[in-house]
């Protein structure tokens, strides 16, 4: 049901939902980017919608609409992560292959299949620091309060990350060698 | 930051991201021409997140699912109406009866017009076609307005122009030539806050003036009118006493 304009703000309603719909896009990509899978993602996006209308009333004019968002879908995601012992779904390299359509050279195909992999490997936080940063255009401190964490710990996940994920796709690049099994 | 004092991993990071000071960059940079390995090193996350936008960024493009515009701006079921619309209504039918004469009772209270005219029914399918369609709603976007109103004008032979619906909150996404029993026929598309959708059919008519009259088919209400040298149709999922105020504004708008 569409709830009435609380006392105390100022914008009205229908303005905060236009400002949540404007956020769809890139909800979704980080969703596909954190989940790896089309239909996941989707989920995890119906979820942080509903999430926010439901607290629509707590948000406040003078906060970043886009970081309050990426914050609940990142919460749900890890909450779903928890009550699984392992990634939820399997992710489907067929679901990146898609969107690329025949544009994509083959090059870049197999650019992405290894970047795809790489990211797999990283570790859950290092894996949303790089997004964050490296995909959504995030501040280091608008990532550090998504996540909950000092400046200091993005930036240090960051570095760790790049590098594990740099040495991963170095070993992409070269198919004679075994791949890498563990980076910790 | 000193070009001398060896860089961090942060620190490369930082000048990755844009984090660091302009005047610290001069410096990188010095630092890097000569340190081909740290060089190597930015050089490779720089790629990281061109080849993360490269792999991510076809998901902006996708429509967008229904699911998730209907979870911000659920459809309302037409429940028992508030005291301030009927309160409303009666003050519309007030004023305007007292100017107009309009057929604003049978508008309004009124069954459901039995045999609207073919044009009402294709107003609204073409509403339940193109109004739904996330990424391609209009041919000719709000943005070429002026072209718009130029070249519906011509194909419908005569002065049209895209009424003004944003002092009610619907703002023009477009509009687009159709066909209709052989003759053309423009739509034109509005929006709101909540990506409500609502168009606006108009095909060249040279009969006598009409008032408002009611059609529904489905989910889509319709008030179509005839005021030469065009018929018009509002159609929208909206509730009728919402979509007869717009059908005023359409009107009021268009008298020249």
């Amino acid at each position: 049901m569409i709830s009435v304009p609380g006392p105390g703000f100022g914008i009205p309603v229908t303005d905060k939902r236009h400002a949540i719909t404007s956020e769809i896009p890139q909800l979704r990509r980080f969703a596909r980017a954190l989940t790896g899978n089309a239909v996941a993602a989707d989920d995890l996006v119906q979820d942080c919608l509903e999430r926010a209308l439901g607290r629509l009333h707590l948000w406040r004019e003078e906060s970043n609409m886009r970081a309050w968002l990426f914050t609940i879908l990142r919460n749900l995601h890890v909450n779903n992560i928890r009550n699984s012992s392992r990634r939820p779904i399997e992710t489907s390299l067929e679901d990146h292959d898609q969107p690329l359509g025949d544009a994509a050279t083959q090059g870049q195909r197999l650019m992405i299949r290894d970047l795809d992999q790489a990211l797999e490997k990283l570790t859950d936080q290092q894996r949303e620091v790089i997004l964050l940063v490296g995909l959504e255009g995030m501040s280091y401190q608008e990532t550090a309060e998504i996540l909950d964490v000092p400046v200091g710990t993005v930036m240090s996940r960051l570095s760790r990350g790049r590098e594990n994920l740099r040495i991963l796709m170095d070993h992409g690049n070269h198919h004679d060698k075994p791949p890498l099994r563990s980076i910790k | 930051m000193n070009s001398s004092i060896p860089k961090t991993d942060a620190d490369l990071n930082a000048y990755v991201d844009g984090e660091i000071d302009a005047s610290a960059i001069v410096e990188m940079e010095a630092w890097l021409a000569s340190h081909p390995d740290d060089a190597a090193r930015v050089k490779a996350y720089q790629q990281q997140n061109e080849d993360l936008h490269n792999l991510f960024d076809p998901v902006l493009d996708e429509p967008i699912p229904p699911a998730f515009t209907d979870v911000i701006a659920p459809r309302r079921p037409n429940t028992v109406k508030p005291v301030w619309t009927r309160i409303a209504a009666t003050f519309v039918l007030l004023l305007t009866g007292a100017t107009g004469g309009w057929g604003l009772h049978e508008a309004l209270e009124g069954p459901r017009v039995p045999n609207a005219p073919n044009f009402v029914e294709r107003a609204v399918g073409a509403h339940v076609v193109y109004a739904s369609d996330i990424r391609h709603p209009v041919e000719v976007p709000a943005t070429d307005e002026a072209h718009l109103e130029t070249w519906l004008s011509k194909r419908l032979g005569s002065p049209l122009h895209a009424p003004r619906l944003s002092s009610i909150g619907y703002h023009l996404v477009g509009g687009r030539l159709l066909e209709d029993s052989g003759k053309p026929a423009a739509q034109f598309m509005y929006e709101d806050n909540t990506a409500r959708r609502l168009t606006v059919y108009v095909r060249a008519y040279r009969g006598k003036e009409t008032a408002f009259k009611f059609f529904a088919k489905e989910d889509v209400s319709a008030f179509y009118w005839m005021d030469a040298p065009f018929a018009y149709a509002l159609a929208g999922e909206i509730p009728r006493q919402q979509l007869l105020k717009v059908a005023h504004v359409v009107y009021e708008d268009a008298v020249p």
